[in-house]
Formats: C-alpha cells, structure tokens, sequence
C-alpha cells in the first residue's frame, strides 16, 4: 500500500514516482516491488519494460486484485518477510513510498539490497520546505499534501529527511547511484545534483541504490 | 474387476491399464505389474498439445470432476469451477482428472482382485503414498501423449499431488495450483485420520480387512470415520450458522439418544450416505498415503529444495476459516517458493466456511484462480 498520497496521474499514466521508478528499471530484469498496492507499478513494468516481476503486499484486497490481474504477488510484510529469499535473487528490489512505514526501515533498506543487484526506494522527504514550514509556522505535526493524515493516524513512524537517508546509506556502504527529486506538483525537480536544494524542494524523492 | 457395490464407478468416463512391462515402483518398495487408472477428460487437447489441466482431487473425491457422478447420480464435486465458460473453461483447456491409486472409483486399489491370488487385495494391497499416485498420474499422461501440464490444480490432498506433481516432474508443470493444502501432514490432522481408521478397524464386519471375502461391510466404522472427518472440513462458525442447537424435527429434547439436533442428523447422514460411494480399506490406504506426505524430508529437510530451479508459476491459495489445512501451513508452501526464488502468487480467502470453501462458489477465490490462469495462458500463449 501506498502510505503517502502522490500526485494526480494523467489518464492512463502511473503516478510520476512510480514512473520515475519505471525509468530506473533496465528491461527484462527480474524485480520484486515491495508494498505493490493494487499492482500498478507492477503492471506497468511487466507490460512496457517486459519485466519478470513479483510483488508483496500487506493488505489482501491489494493481492488478491493483483493476482485477478496475473501479477504474482504474495502477503507478506517488508519487515518480516524478506528473509525468505535468497541472497541476489533480483536485479531491483523496489520500496515505494513504504520505508516510512516499516518498523526497521534500516534492516529492511539491508535486506533489500542482499536479495537485490540494486535497490529503488522513494519516500515522502521530511525535510521539504513546507514541511518546515508548518511545524516552525504552526508548531503542529506537519499535514501536506504529500504527508496528509493527522498524527495519530499516520502509519508514516519512520519519517526522515534527503540527508538523514543519505548518511544511512554511508553508513551501511550502500552506494547511490541516482536520486530524483519531485516537487510538490508532481514534476521532476530541475535541480538534481545539489543534496540540499532536493531536500529543500523535493517533496518526495526516489533513489537508485547499488551495494558497494 | 470385483465391485464391491452395484453400479459402473467408471460411468461415461475411460479406464486404462497401464504398467504391462514396465512395472510402477512403489515408494514402500513393491512393484506393481499392472495397475489401471480411471479418468475424466472434457474439452479439446489443443494440436500443439499445450492446454492439458490436470485436477487432483481430495480424499474421498474421485474421477467425476464436472459430470454426473454415476454412483451418487449427483453433479461433479467442482461443477461450478469446471465447465464451458466456468473459471476453469473446459471450451479453452482440456482438463483431465484420475482416480487415485488406491482409490475406489475405477483405479486399482484395495478392493480389486490380487491376481497373485484371485482373491480382493484387501491389506494385501501395499502402501500407497502420494508420489504413489503422482507417478501413476504421469503414467496416464505418457499414454495420453502429454509431454507438458499447463497447469495441476488441486484441493487438500489434491494439493499435495500438486506440490508432489511440480517437485517430481518440474518441467512437466508451466503453472501450479495448491489449493488449501500443506507440504506435511500435521500431527493434528494424522491424529484425526487415525481416529477414523480405528473406527473401521473396530468395527467386527470390517474382518481384518477382508471384508469383501467374507460378505460384510464396516458400515458402521466408516460412517464414524466420515462423520468425525466431516467435522474437520467445516468452521464451527459455518455449523453454527447452518444448526445452531436446532432440533431435528421435534419440540423438545427426548432424555435419550436419538439424533435430536439437526447437527447431529446431518453428521449420521453424511456418514450414511458416504458409505454407499467409499470402500472402507480405501479410506485406510488414503488416509495413510496423506499422513505420511511430507515433501521436505524427501529434500534434505529443506523444502525450498524441493522447488529448487522451478520453471513452474504457482498460485497458493488458503481460506480464513480452514483449521484443517490454515493458512499457516499454506505460507510455509509460499516461504519455501519464495526461498527458492519461484515465481508464486498467494492469496488467503475471507470466509467462514472452513476447509470445504475451496469446493464452493467463492467470489473472491475464483477470481484469483481466474486471473492467475488467464495470466499464465497468456505466457503460454493460449489466449487467442
């Protein structure tokens, strides 16, 4: 399930995380999507990119709604559940918008990248201006678009920032190999290279992840 | 071959004997010579060979998967999965479903004539296990001219010949169905087929399973055995909605030991009536075959090494309310395919109807069954 809410797609378009995501995703790879929701990534990939994809999912509406779509897709838990496979068994392993809401997002980022060549994880950016903003303007927990349910009801436990995810991954020597930051509106952030203007302005970001 | 009651088993249905020269080996170490094996097909074998399903059935299932049944003059036990149309299209696949080895429906079991002796094999006949019967099954696929499966479905025990189908024989299987199953036989659930066989073993007419010799029936033991197992494949929530406490046809209760409650003449009914369809040494030989199923002490203890390498997509499917086969022992199936980097879908069905739901109408299993199928024929190459 998608824990945080993502900008309109066109008609017949995937979300512009999910397809930044696509983007990443070399053809024909063997990927495991993680928190696949009903299957659109999933779909998408298996259908434009030719992908030999699995998918987990938490919820049983969303598996089942998969599997009635042909998509292999399993109940599992990203925090307990990884474990079953083995060491490089996919060429990307993607979290999408769910690392927030694991309960170890550290172990699970490691685990990621044992069954996985590569990794692509995106997740809403608590560093983002106007998530700044409300907690300094308001002094309440920030409500944006991007993060929209109140406090005590958000699944989002493991909120993090660009430079809080980055030096986890310097710290577990995971090597990034490309990271997009999108804005509030949906499009592409134009500034890519700097870490602190995509912390500033990305709303969500979306990394491409190798193991050194 | 001796019939142990009136009536055809094998009905409008096919019996080939198979094993002339090429004898099966068994798993306990006996070969057979000769065996034969009743089956059903429906629908069309496509010309490139590719659109056989083979449906496993249950343990006291039989051939007669979505035709009248002949003993009972009833429908198919999965007519409302398997038809023109139906979830399982017989119009797009041809499906064909055997009789167990060991059964009592037209395949050779205990109640058929030894010839070493003339006489029925009773408990002569050696132990079967369910790599028994899935060896069997590849016998009647050999002479049917199938080189592939694209897909073995199969429910409870005809999970385990779907799981035993996709170890054994991998590149025989494009896709895999294990529907409410396990790849063991837990202790709980030997223990319930163990009270079932000591029924029919104390019953005096069972004659130390020469019955058939002798002109008896264990009627009263097999009965037992059907009733305690009946018991096992509903929900006590499906019982309590379909009984409650209510009384059968009757006021009040009668201080005695008559079936006052609805539940308790629904149990001796079924009971009942199972003993005109079921031979009672056949329900010993089955019962046996499944209680010693364990698929991962054959692999080293590990069962991913059982579908280690597997081409096969598989599709795991159990229901909330079956305490017979959980959901537990259903995941094992998926960690294990998971372990072995298997392409595998799972799904676990929201219903009260305990072990039995995977034979009913079930919406959102025959949708999952439904898209899994028609994804894989897709890979196949069957959908026009």
């Amino acid at each position: 399930m998608s824990y945080a809410t993502g900008t309109d797609a066109r008609p017949g378009d995937i979300r512009v995380d999910l397809q930044l995501i696509a983007n990443m995703v070399a053809p024909q790879a063997r990927v495991l999507d993680i928190g696949c929701g009903d299957g659109a990534l999933l779909h998408h990939l298996t259908r434009f990119k030719k992908v030999d994809g699995r998918g987990m999912e938490l919820s049983q509406s969303g598996v089942n709604a998969c599997v009635a779509q042909g998509l292999s897709v399993i109940q599992g838990d990203a925090d307990t559940d990884l474990r079953d496979y083995p060491t490089a068994a996919f060429d990307y392993v993607i979290l999408s918008q769910t690392l927030q809401a694991t309960r170890h997002p550290r172990a699970v980022l490691e685990e990621m990248l044992r069954i996985g060549r590569h990794a692509i994880v995106s997740f809403p950016n608590f560093g983002h201006w106007r998530v700044r903003w409300h907690l300094l303007w308001h002094g309440t927990m920030p409500v944006t678009p991007t993060l929209d349910q109140p406090w005590y009801a958000t699944p989002n436990i493991h909120l993090c920032t660009v430079h809080d995810f980055e030096a986890l991954c310097r710290e577990l020597g995971i090597v990034i190999e490309r990271r997009h930051a999108v804005t509030a509106h949906g499009t592409r952030s134009a500034i890519q290279s700097s870490g602190g203007f995509a912390n500033l302005f990305g709303a969500q970001v979306v990394y491409l992840l190798r193991r050194r | 071959m001796n019939q142990y009651k009136a009536g055809n088993p094998i009905g409008d249905g096919q019996a080939v004997t198979l094993g002339a020269g090429n004898p099966l080996g068994l798993d306990c170490g006996v070969d057979l010579a000769e065996f034969t094996i009743a089956y059903q097909t429906y629908g069309a074998l496509n010309p490139a060979r590719s659109n056989a399903v083979l449906i496993c059935h249950a343990l006291t299932g039989d051939q007669h998967v979505a035709s009248t049944n002949p003993i009972t003059g009833k429908p198919g036990w999965w007519s409302v999965a398997v038809g023109p149309g139906l979830i399982i299209d017989t119009d797009k696949y041809f499906v064909i479903c055997s009789n167990v080895l060991g059964g009592c429906m037209g395949s050779t079991g205990p109640k058929d004539i030894d010839p070493g002796t003339g006489q029925p094999f009773g408990l002569n006949f050696p132990v079967i296990t369910i790599a028994d019967m899935v060896r069997a099954q590849a016998r009647l696929l050999d002479h049917l001219g199938i080189e592939q499966l694209f897909c073995v479905i199969g429910g409870s025990m005809g999970g385990m010949q779907v799981l035993q189908w996709a170890a054994t024989y991998p590149e025989r299987v494009f896709a895999a169905v294990p529907i409410a199953t396990a790849a063991r036989h837990s202790a709980q659930n030997i223990a319930f087929h163990e009270v079932g066989r000591q029924a029919i073993v104390a019953d005096p007419d069972w004659r130390g399973g020469d019955y058939l010799n002798q002109g008896t029936t264990p009627r009263a033991g097999l009965a037992v055995a059907r009733m305690a197992a009946h018991i096992t494949y509903l929900s006590e929530a499906a019982l309590h909605r379909k009984f409650g406490r209510n009384l059968q046809n009757r006021e009040k209760v009668t201080f005695g030991f008559e079936a006052d409650f609805q539940v308790e003449s629904y149990l001796r009914h079924q009971g009942s009536t199972f003993v005109e369809r079921f031979d009672a040494n056949s329900y010993l030989y089955i019962t046996r075959a499944m209680d010693y199923f364990d698929l991962a002490t054959l692999h080293g203890g590990q069962l991913a090494n059982a579908f280690r390498n597997t081409k096969t997509r598989f599709c795991s499917v159990s229901f909330t309310s079956d305490w017979l086969f959980p959901t537990v022992e259903n995941k094992a199936i998926v960690h294990a395919l998971n372990a072995a980097a298997a392409n595998v879908s799972f799904v676990e069905v929201e219903t009260d109807k305990g072990h039995d739901a995977f034979l009913l109408d079930e919406p959102e299993f025959f949708k999952t069954l439904g898209g899994f199928l028609n994804g894989c024929a897709e890979h196949r190459g069957l959908n026009k």
